[in-house]
């Protein structure tokens, strides 16, 4: 009964875990006095294995120049957040690790990485070699970064272009409307069987992370402030009609197969826009790279900005994505600082920037890596994207409650859409509030 | 462990500590014999204190900080809030304490239907195997398969099978003509009922496994003599089988309303991680709203009060069944 007990019994797992989990990696540096560090590099591609397959050789090459052996651990996405938390409470992490730049304020908080300071940041060749967009998501204003970034992002919208020529649509679109318009006009049965085949657009509406990326970029398009200061304000009326919209994409317009509610992997989404059911996707700069394994070229698909507000919401912004990436920080826990911030002065420099931003198709973090492998149309979507169209996600400690509350009360109401009836903006707005009274509960 | 009787007590049960009588030679070796069964346990002992005791104290220490993203490198410096984390948790009417209600009533019908539907199950597979048959040994085998499976390997197999478009649950009542439009089996209400299939599917080879083995105890003889009686199988299962299954049944009742309550995998494997209202059993809802909010110390409280429910509803159900025990 014990064992089941302890099983569920959070804090305490969660806290087991941890030590369980890293003790064999991270334990080891600052014990045995050795040189190897830990990295926890996040699932970049198509696989845990494509990955190891990409860092592995640029790993061998740090340690043949430096002497410094590195032990690489890919973690899935979906995990990543909570293997660092319980990392962090055990403080027996990786020396050196991956975190989505948009919690860089919200691990920051727990003070469980090394603030990169002057003196440290002149040993990655200093500040100004990184993008300014890029380091506005490193942490809390004001304050040293907690990370650095690697990998930088946006938002954009793919879409397949024989399907837009069958539809006779000339020009993708720019705006939410024309937007709706073209995918109804995807959206068909092409094999007469009375079932929809179709699509006008894919959605992944159980990933609560792609949903709370939405709330924000819509939401920010209706005026929404997430948060006053450190007060959540998730039911701002903004919000809501930022939700209710992303909402009515399933229920009310009919343009996504109400089945994606169920879906929670991107593998199966860019499946079904690769295999023509899906005729548009919303996603991040990288999947330009990955559409590539699913025998896709530009020629078969275009991308264009994330389409604007019809007309302009008084109040709104006009975004077309947040400041997205993947940023490296150095655990404080680390038993051999030097090692590990050579690793980072390693992966942020100019030739690996090149070398792995253009493997995995984002685009560099520090201006002075060039190359014309970044010239593609999806990259320069994101660069243009990010110089005028792209805020970051609020940098305060409570930002990532914002992604996980919020996006998980939203892939609710995509299965309650798509299982029955599409919940009202007053429904939206009660649960938003329910979760500015969960995020305050503990504060 | 049995085996292993101290022989001090052998020799003289009741005063084990004065053995004046006793030459000096055979005390002293009484006395270091006496240790050594308890020196072999002591490495069970601490490592179950490290292992499961440990854990459960640090929890309930928990429950009593308010632990947040500041706290969590250094939790024990966390302001103490006494039973603050517990006045949040009851509070029906506060958002955070009615999801917990409901995922409290979802785990307790859940519990009933699994508990039934794979009592029932195994119960019925114990009793087509009792008799020894051709292949009895290769279906008692086949039979124990779904939990030999490794739960990830087994539930997420079960996961396909469920899945709206592609699923070949949706394709098989297709086929059947019994479906229109493919009804969703992962999200909405027909969640509940998927989880509860997956885990009637993972417990019922267990509840098969300890009736097999009882009903194995039960002397042949008995159902010889009940037959030429007249009694029919209806009648001796009645009157034979299941009265004397009653002590199996007893333990085998508790371990599995414990095991089903805690589930954690089946739907955590099942719905990837975010479980739909209908199916949000307990332990997963504990997991998601202490990582939602990174309030751990809430999720602590709520560790401790499922512990506290599932340490009475233990000890009445053994203080109950103890007394209709003697009272038979």
């Amino acid at each position: 009964m014990q064992r089941r007990i302890r099983a569920v019994a959070l804090a305490a797992a969660a806290m087991l875990a941890g030590a369980g989990v890293t003790a064999c990696g991270g334990g080891s540096s600052s014990a045995s006095g050795d040189k190897t560090i830990t990295y926890w590099a996040t699932n970049q591609s198509t696989s845990l294995d494509a990955d190891r397959k990409i860092l592995q050789p640029e790993i061998d090459k740090f340690t043949q120049q430096t002497g410094v052996k590195v032990k690489l651990e890919v973690i899935p996405s979906a995990d990543l957040l909570n293997r660092i938390l319980a990392a962090t409470t055990s403080g027996k992490g990786p020396d050196v690790l991956n975190i989505g730049n948009t919690w860089s304020a919200s691990l920051q908080a727990t003070g469980a990485f090394v603030a990169w300071d002057k003196e440290l940041l002149a040993r990655v060749g200093g500040e100004s070699r990184f993008l300014p967009a890029a380091l506005k998501s490193t942490g809390a204003t004001g304050k040293d970064p907690a990370s650095l970034p690697l990998y930088t992002s946006s938002y954009e919208l793919f879409y397949n272009k024989k399907l837009f020529k069958a539809a006779n649509i000339t020009s993708p679109p720019k705006t939410w409307s024309e937007f709706v318009a073209d995918a109804h006009k995807l959206t068909k049965d092409t094999n007469s069987d009375g079932k929809t085949d179709q699509w006008g657009l894919g959605l992944q509406g159980a990933s609560s992370s792609f949903a709370a990326h939405f709330a924000f970029i819509l939401g920010t398009q209706h005026g929404a402030e997430v948060f006053d200061g450190h007060t959540p304000k998730f039911d701002d009326t903004g919000m809501v009609d930022g939700i209710d919209q992303w909402l009515s994409w399933i229920g009310k317009d009919g343009i996504v197969n109400p089945s994606d509610a169920e879906m929670t992997d991107k593998v199966a989404l860019l499946q079904n826009f690769a295999s023509g059911k899906a005729g548009m996707i919303l996603a991040q700069s990288s999947t330009g790279r990955t559409l590539g394994q699913y025998k896709m070229t530009t020629a078969d698909y275009g991308v264009v900005p994330v389409p604007a507000q019809d007309p302009a919401v008084a109040g709104g912004k006009d975004i077309g994505s947040f400041v997205g990436g993947i940023n490296v920080a150095v655990f404080k826990n680390t038993g051999n600082l030097d090692g590990s911030t050579r690793f980072v002065k390693f992966l942020t420099s100019a030739k690996e920037q090149v070398y792995l931003n253009k493997t995995y198709g984002t685009l560099p973090s520090v201006t002075d890596a060039k190359d014309p492998a970044f010239d593609t149309p999806t990259l320069a979507v994101a660069r243009q994207t990010l110089d005028s169209r792209a805020v970051p996600l609020p940098q305060i400690a409570e930002e990532s409650q914002f992604e996980t509350l919020v996006g998980q009360a939203m892939s609710s109401f995509a299965a309650q859409t798509a299982t029955g009836k599409q919940p009202g903006k007053a429904r939206i707005k009660s649960e938003m509030t329910a979760a500015d009274q969960k995020l305050e509960a503990g504060n | 462990m049995a085996v292993i009787i101290p022989s001090g007590t052998r020799e003289s049960p009741g005063t084990p500590d004065t053995p004046k009588q006793s030459a000096r030679g055979s005390r002293f070796r009484g006395r270091g014999r006496r240790w050594i069964p308890y020196a072999f346990l002591l490495p069970a002992l601490a490592l179950e204190l490290l292992i499961h005791f440990v854990p459960i104290v640090l929890g309930v220490a928990m429950s009593g900080l308010r632990v947040t993203q500041y706290q969590i490198s250094h939790w024990w410096d966390a302001p103490f809030t006494g039973l603050g984390n517990f006045r949040i948790v009851l509070d029906f009417d506060g958002p955070t304490g009615k999801a917990l209600a409901q995922s409290f009533f979802v785990t307790l019908g859940f519990t009933a239907v699994v508990l039934s539907g794979a009592w029932l199950v195994g119960m019925a597979a114990a009793l087509a195997l009792q008799r020894a048959f051709r292949g009895r040994g290769l279906l008692r085998t086949l039979f124990l398969v779904p939990y030999a499976l490794p739960a990830y390997t087994a539930v997420i197999t079960w996961r396909f099978i469920f899945q709206r478009d592609n699923g070949m649950l949706n394709h098989l009542l297709g086929q059947l003509g019994l479906i229109d439009s493919n009804p969703f089996w992962l999200i909405g209400h027909n969640a509940f009922w998927a989880e509860c299939v997956v885990a009637i599917w993972r417990m019922w080879p267990f509840a098969f496994l300890i009736l097999m083995a009882g009903m194995q105890a039960i002397p042949g003889e008995v159902y010889e003599a009940s037959s030429i009686d007249g009694a029919g199988p209806w009648r001796q299962l009645q009157m034979i089988t299941l009265p004397l299954l009653s002590s199996v049944n007893k333990v085998l009742v508790l371990v599995m309303f414990l095991h089903t309550f805690n589930d954690f995998s089946t739907p955590y494997i099942l719905f990837g991680g975010s479980a739909p209202p209908a199916g949000d059993l307990i332990s997963v809802h504990i997991y998601q709203s202490s990582f939602a909010t990174w309030n751990f110390g809430l999720g602590s409280a709520m560790s401790v009060l499922l512990l506290l429910f599932l340490a009475v509803v233990s000890a009445c159900y053994l203080a109950f069944t103890r007394r209709t025990g003697h009272e038979s």
